[in-house]
C-alpha cells in the first residue's frame, strides 16, 4: 500500500471507527480517537511533502490496480505538482476542525467526528485520483458527508442549505458523468486521464465536454452566475463545515479545471477562455462589492470566497505560467485563510451566538489575543504583502496585465475592494468601544483555539514570507500543462 | 429427445415437493411451533437456490423436456438470486407477518413457495406457454398473498385491482401470444426466431402481436404507461407481501423480457425498442415527479420502482443499432446487473419498514420515519445507503448500474440514445430529491416516535448484511458485473 492510499484511507478507516463509537458517555473517548485519527492522517501525508521530486511534471507515487475490469476502471492514484500540496493541507486542516469541534460540538460526537475524517479522506482521494470514474466516486462521496454535516448540526434554515447544496452539485456532477463515458468511448474504452489528454477530439466535442465539465467544476467553485448557493450554506453550516468547504471543497472544483478541462479540451478552452475570464472578472468585482453590504459575518466571508475563488480562475484561463502557478498558490492560501476567517466567526458565535456584526463592538478590549489573530487574517484576507493572500493575488495580477491591461487593472479593483470590507467588518466587530452586554461579558480565547489561532497564523505568515517550497513544486507541471493545453487537439 | 432432463427442473421439483409437504406439516404444528414451517421453508428455498447456483457457476446450457424448458447461465443465476430475495423476505416478513396473524396456516409460506415456483418456471421457459404457466401461477399466488389479510380494506381493494388488472395483463400477453403463434406456427423460442429470422412472415401480423406482448410484459414489469396497479398495490398489500411482488419477482419479469423479446423476437428488436423508448421516457417522467408528492413510504417507492425501471428499459433497447447488435451484450448485461442491484436495494429499504413496523402499526409514513437516525441508528443507516444507492451515488452500487446502463446508452453513439441518456441523467436529479428527503427526515427531524422495539437476531444481521453489500458492492462491483456479463453472452451466444 502506496503513501497516497495510505493517506485516503486513514481517515476514512479512523472515521467508520469512531461512528461505531457512540454510546453515552464517550464522548471524550471520541474525541480523544478522532484526534488520533486526524494526526496520524497528517503523519501519512508527510512523506508525501518530502519524499516529493521537484522539477519534473510526472505522476508521482503512482498506484495502479485494476479495479472494476468491464469497464477498465482503476484504482489509479499519483500526484504531481498541481495536486501535492492539497494532500496535505486537507489533512491539516482536519486536524484543525477536529481540535476547534472539542467543545462546541456536543451533540452527536461520533457522528461528526466520522464526518469529518471520512470527508478528509475522500476529498483527498479527489486530488489524488488519476482514473475518471475514481475521480468522480470520491467527486460525488463528498456529498454525502456534507450533506449530513450540514443538515445535523447547521443552523435553523439548515434543511433548505443541505438541499442547495446537494442538489445544485450534483446537477453539475451528473453531466460530467455524461462526458467521462463519452471520453470513454471516444478513447476506446479508457478511463484514463493521461490517456484522454492525448485524445484528439473535434470542436464539437470539445465545446460540449468543455461545457459538461463546467457544469460541475463552475457550481463546486463556485463561479459567477452559479455562486448563490455559497451564502445560504456557509450561513447555516457548523464552524467545521464551513472551514472545509471552503478551505478544500471549493479547491475540487478549481482542481478539476486543471486536470480535465484545460488538458482534454485545449481548444474548447482557448475559445470559451474569454467567457470565463469575464465570469472571473465579475466575481472579483460585483461580488467583492456584494461582500461590502453583508450584514452577516459569514456571508461577508463566504461572499469574500466566491471573489477570491474568481482569481484563481482568472489565474488559469489567460494561459501563462505566472497566472496559473498564481491561481495554484491562491488556492493553497485561500485554504488556510478562509479556515482562519470561519474558525475566528465560529469563536465568536459560540460566544455570543450572533453571526450579525452589528452584533458585536469594540471586542479588542474583551479578547486582545483574539483580536490581535483576527487583524492577521483579515490582513491576509485583503491580500497585505507578507501574508499568504498577497502571493496569489500578485502574481495572478502581474500575468493579468502582461495578458491584457485593462483586465489587470480590473482585476486589481479586488485589492481595493478586499480591503475594503474585510477592514470596515473589522472596525465595526473588533474596534471602537464596547458594543452591548454580550460583548461586555466576552472572555478571550483558551489554550486550545489560541493553539489552532496559531498554528494557522503560521502557515499564513510562512506561505506570505517565504512562498518558494510551493512554487517550486508546482513549477514543471504548470509549465508542462501549458504547453499541453497550447497544443491544438484537432485534426 | 432421448431422455426427460429431469436434472433441468431439479430446483423445481425440489421446489413444488417441499411446498406440499411444508402445507402438510403446517397443519399438524401448533401456533407456538411454527418456527418449524419457517426453517423447513427456508431450507428447501436455499436447497433450491443452491441448486440453481450450481448450475449456474458451472456455464452451461441444457434443454428438457422435449425443449419446453432450458436452463442457461442467465436463467439460474436469476433463479439462485431470486431464491435469496425470497429467503431475504421471509426473514424480513416473518415478525411482521406473526404480529398480524398472517402465518396462521402457513400461507404466507406457501403461497410464498409457490410464487417462487412460478417465479422459476417463468425464467426457465423456453416455450410460450411454460413461460405463461409459471408468470399465472406467479401472478395467482401474488393475488392470495395480497388478500391475506382479509379483515383490512385497503389490502382487499388493492387485491382487487391487482387481480383485475392483471388478468387483464395477461389477456394482452395471451392474445400477443396467439398472434405470434398463428404466424409463425410455433410455441418453442427457438422455433420462433428461427421463423422470424426467414423474413418470409407478414410484418404487419408479427407487430400486431408483438404490441400486445409488449403491453403485457410492460404490466408485469411495472412501467408507465402500465404502472397504474404499482402504487396502489405497494401501498394496500401486507409489507411483507409488496416484497414479494416487488423483489424476487422483478427478476423473474427480467427474464420474462429477455425470452421472449430478445431470444424470440430480437430481428423485431427496431419495433420493440422505439416502444421500450417511449415507455422508458414516460416511466422515468412519471415516476420521478409523482414520487416528489408522495407522503407514504411504500408509495414512494412504488414510483421509485416505476423510475428505476425505466433506467432498466433504457439498458434493453440499447442492444441493437440499425440491425448490428455488436453491443447487445453490453447492453443486456448492463440491464441484468441494473436488476440484481436494485432488487438488493429494495429489499433492503423494504427490510427497514418491515423492521420498524410492530403490532398495529405500519410504519410506512415518510413522518414515521423522524429521528431514526437516533432511535435505531442500524436501521436508519441501512436506509440511507440504499436511498443514497438509489439516487445513483457512488462508491455505493447503484451508482454502477446507472454507470453501465448510460455507457450502453452513449455507446451506440446515436445521438438520440445520448440525448436520452442526458434526460435520464436529468430526471435521476429529481429523483435524488425525494431520495435523500428521506435520509432528511431519518437524521435532521426531530423523533416524534418512541425508540425502536428490538428486532429478532435474524431480522437485524440479514438487515445488516444486506445493508453492507450495497455498500461493498459499490466498492467492489467488478465480480457481479462479471457475472452477468458472462451470463448473458453464454446465454445469448449458446
Amino acid at each position: 500500500m502506496g503513501w497516497l492510499s495510505l493517506a485516503i484511507w486513514t481517515p476514512i478507516v479512523f472515521g467508520a471507527i469512531s461512528l461505531l463509537l457512540g454510546r453515552e458517555g464517550q464522548q471524550n473517548l471520541v474525541r480523544w480517537f478522532a484526534l488520533l485519527g486526524s494526526l496520524v492522517g497528517l503523519a501519512v501525508t508527510l512523506p508525501v511533502v518530502f519524499g516529493f521530486k521537484v522539477g519534473t511534471a510526472a505522476m508521482q507515487f503512482v498506484e495502479r490496480h485494476s479495479w472494476v475490469e468491464r469497464f477498465n476502471i482503476h484504482y489509479h492514484l499519483g500526484v504531481d505538482g498541481l495536486s501535492m500540496w492539497f494532500v496535505p493541507l486537507t489533512a491539516f486542516i482536519t486536524v484543525i476542525v477536529v481540535i476547534a469541534a472539542w467543545e462546541v460540538i456536543t451533540d452527536r460526537v461520533h457522528q461528526y467526528m466520522g464526518a469529518f475524517l471520512i470527508l478528509s479522506g475522500l476529498m483527498i482521494g479527489v486530488f489524488a485520483s488519476l482514473d475518471g470514474i475514481l475521480f468522480y466516486t470520491f467527486f460525488e462521496a463528498t456529498l454525502i458527508p456534507m450533506y449530513l454535516i450540514i443538515g445535523i448540526w447547521g443552523g435553523p434554515n439548515k434543511i433548505y442549505a443541505a438541499f442547495k447544496f446537494f442538489l445544485y452539485t450534483l446537477l453539475g456532477s451528473l453531466l460530467t458523468l455524461v462526458a467521462l463515458i463519452f471520453l470513454y468511448n471516444a478513447s476506446g474504452g479508457s478511463f484514463d486521464i493521461a490517456t484522454w489528454h492525448r485524445l484528439p477530439l473535434s470542436m464539437t466535442a470539445q465545446t460540449l465536454i468543455f461545457f459538461a465539465f463546467l457544469a460541475a467544476f463552475a457550481v463546486k467553485v463556485p463561479m459567477w452566475p452559479v455562486h448563490t448557493w455559497l451564502p445560504d450554506v456557509h450561513v447555516e453550516a457548523p464552524t467545521g463545515g464551513s472551514a472545509v468547504l471552503a478551505a478544500i471543497m471549493l479547491k475540487l472544483g478549481a482542481y478539476g479545471f486543471l486536470r480535465f478541462s484545460l488538458p482534454i479540451a485545449p481548444d474548447a478552452a482557448h475559445h470559451w477562455a474569454w467567457l470565463m475570464i469575464t465570469f472571473s472578472i465579475v466575481a472579483v468585482i460585483y461580488v467583492g462589492l456584494v461582500a461590502m453590504v453583508q450584514k452577516d459575518m459569514k456571508k461577508l466571508v463566504a461572499y469574500s470566497s466566491v471573489a477570491h475563488m474568481g482569481f484563481v480562475t482568472l489565474g488559469f484561463f489567460i494561459f501563462n505560467d505566472l497566472g496559473m502557478a498564481g491561481g495554484i498558490v491562491q488556492m493553497i492560501a485561500h485554504g488556510f485563510v478562509s479556515a482562519a476567517m470561519f474558525l475566528a466567526i465560529g469563536v465568536l458565535y459560540d460566544r455570543v451566538h450572533s453571526r450579525d456584526i452589528a452584533a458585536y463592538g469594540g471586542v479588542v478590549n474583551k479578547m486582545p489575543r483574539f483580536a490581535a489573530f483576527a487583524l492577521l487574517f483579515v490582513m491576509a484576507n485583503c491580500g497585505l504583502p507578507g501574508t499568504a493572500g498577497f502571493v496569489g493575488e500578485w502574481m495572478v495580477i502581474l500575468a493579468a496585465v502582461k495578458f491584457n491591461f485593462w483586465i489587470g487593472l480590473l482585476s486589481a479593483t479586488a485589492l481595493i475592494l478586499g480591503a475594503a470590507y474585510s477592514l470596515w467588518m473589522y472596525k465595526r466587530v473588533y474596534l471602537g468601544p464596547v458594543g452591548n452586554h454580550h460583548v461586555e461579558e466576552l472572555t478571550d480565547i483558551g489554550g486550545r483555539e489560541f493553539f489552532i489561532m496559531a498554528l494557522l497564523a503560521i502557515a499564513t505568515l510562512y506561505m506570505g514570507l517565504y512562498p518558494k517550497p510551493f512554487t517550486d513544486v508546482m513549477d514543471a507541471s504548470v509549465a508542462n500543462l501549458l504547453q499541453h493545453a497550447a497544443q491544438s487537439k484537432l485534426r | 429427445m432421448e431422455s426427460f432432463g429431469w436434472a433441468t427442473l431439479y430446483p423445481e421439483i425440489l421446489l413444488l415437493v417441499a411446498a406440499c409437504v411444508i402445507a402438510l406439516v403446517d397443519l399438524r404444528v401448533t401456533d407456538t411451533r411454527r418456527t418449524l414451517t419457517y426453517v423447513l421453508t427456508l431450507l428447501s428455498i436455499a436447497a433450491a437456490s443452491l441448486i440453481a447456483g450450481v448450475q449456474a457457476a458451472s456455464g452451461t446450457s441444457s434443454y428438457g423436456f422435449s425443449n419446453m424448458v432450458v436452463n442457461d447461465p442467465m436463467g439460474n443465476w436469476l433463479k439462485c438470486f431470486a431464491g435469496i430475495a425470497m429467503m431475504m423476505t421471509l426473514v424480513y416478513g416473518r415478525p411482521y407477518a406473526a404480529d398480524r396473524d398472517m402465518t396462521r396456516g402457513g400461507e404466507l409460506f406457501t403461497l410464498g413457495m409457490f410464487s417462487l415456483l412460478g417465479m422459476f418456471v417463468m425464467i426457465g421457459g423456453n416455450n410460450f406457454l411454460v413461460i405463461y404457466l409459471g408468470l399465472e401461477l406467479l401472478t395467482l399466488s401474488s393475488y392470495a398473498l395480497v388478500a391475506l389479510r382479509r379483515d383490512n380494506g385497503i389490502a382487499t381493494e388493492a387485491a382487487m385491482k391487482y387481480f383485475v388488472l392483471g388478468a387483464m395483463a395477461s389477456g394482452f400477453l395471451l392474445y400477443g401470444l396467439s398472434m405470434l403463434y398463428g404466424a409463425t406456427g410455433s410455441l418453442d423460442i427457438g422455433q420462433v426466431i428461427k421463423a422470424v429470422s426467414t423474413g418470409q412472415i407478414r410484418h404487419q401480423v408479427l407487430v400486431f402481436g408483438l404490441v400486445f406482448i409488449v403491453a403485457g410484459l410492460a404490466f408485469k414489469f411495472g412501467v408507465a404507461p402500465f404502472h397504474m396497479w404499482i402504487p396502489d398495490v405497494y401501498q394496500g398489500a401486507p409489507t411483507a407481501v409488496t416484497l414479494i411482488i416487488g423483489g424476487a419477482s422483478k427478476l423473474a419479469a427480467f427474464a420474462m423480457l429477455m425470452r421472449l423479446l430478445v431470444e424470440g423476437l430480437l430481428p423485431l428488436a427496431f419495433d420493440w425498442q422505439q416502444m421500450l423508448a417511449v415507455m422508458a421516457v414516460l416511466s422515468l417522467v412519471v415516476g420521478n415527479f409523482a414520487a416528489i408528492a408522495q407522503t407514504n413510504f411504500k408509495r414512494l417507492l412504488a414510483y421509485s420502482t416505476i423510475s428505476q425501471m425505466g433506467f432498466v428499459l433504457l439498458g434493453l433497447m440499447s442492444g441493437v443499432i440499425n440491425g448490428n447488435a455488436s453491443s447487445a451484450y453490453n447492453a443486456y448485461s448492463s440491464a441484468m446487473f441494473y436488476m440484481v442491484t436494485y432488487v438488493m436495494t429494495t429489499l433492503a429499504s423494504f427490510g427497514v419498514i418491515l423492521m420498524l413496523a410492530k403490532e398495529g402499526f405500519e410504519s410506512e409514513e415518510i413522518s414515521d420515519l423522524a429521528g431514526l437516525g437516533r432511535r435505531s441508528p442500524l436501521a436508519a443507516a441501512v436506509l440511507s445507503v440504499c436511498m443514497f444507492s438509489l439516487a445513483g451515488l457512488p462508491p455505493l452500487v447503484g451508482f454502477y448500474a446507472k454507470l453501465s446502463v448510460l455507457q450502453a446508452l452513449i455507446t451506440t453513439g446515436q445521438p438520440l440514445y445520448t440525448g436520452l441518456a442526458i434526460f435520464a441523467v436529468v430526471l435521476s436529479l429529481i429523483g435524488a430529491f425525494y431520495y435523500i428527503r428521506v435520509v432528511k427526515v431519518m437524521y435532521f427531524d426531530a423523533p416524534i416516535q418512541q425508540p425502536v422495539g428490538q428486532a429478532p437476531a435474524d431480522v437485524r444481521w440479514v438487515l445488516t448484511i444486506n445493508g453492507a453489500l450495497v455498500l461493498v458492492l459499490g466498492l467492489l462491483p467488478s465480480a457481479l458485473m462479471k457475472l452477468c456479463a458472462d451470463a448473458i453472452v453464454r446465454t445469448l451466444g449458446s
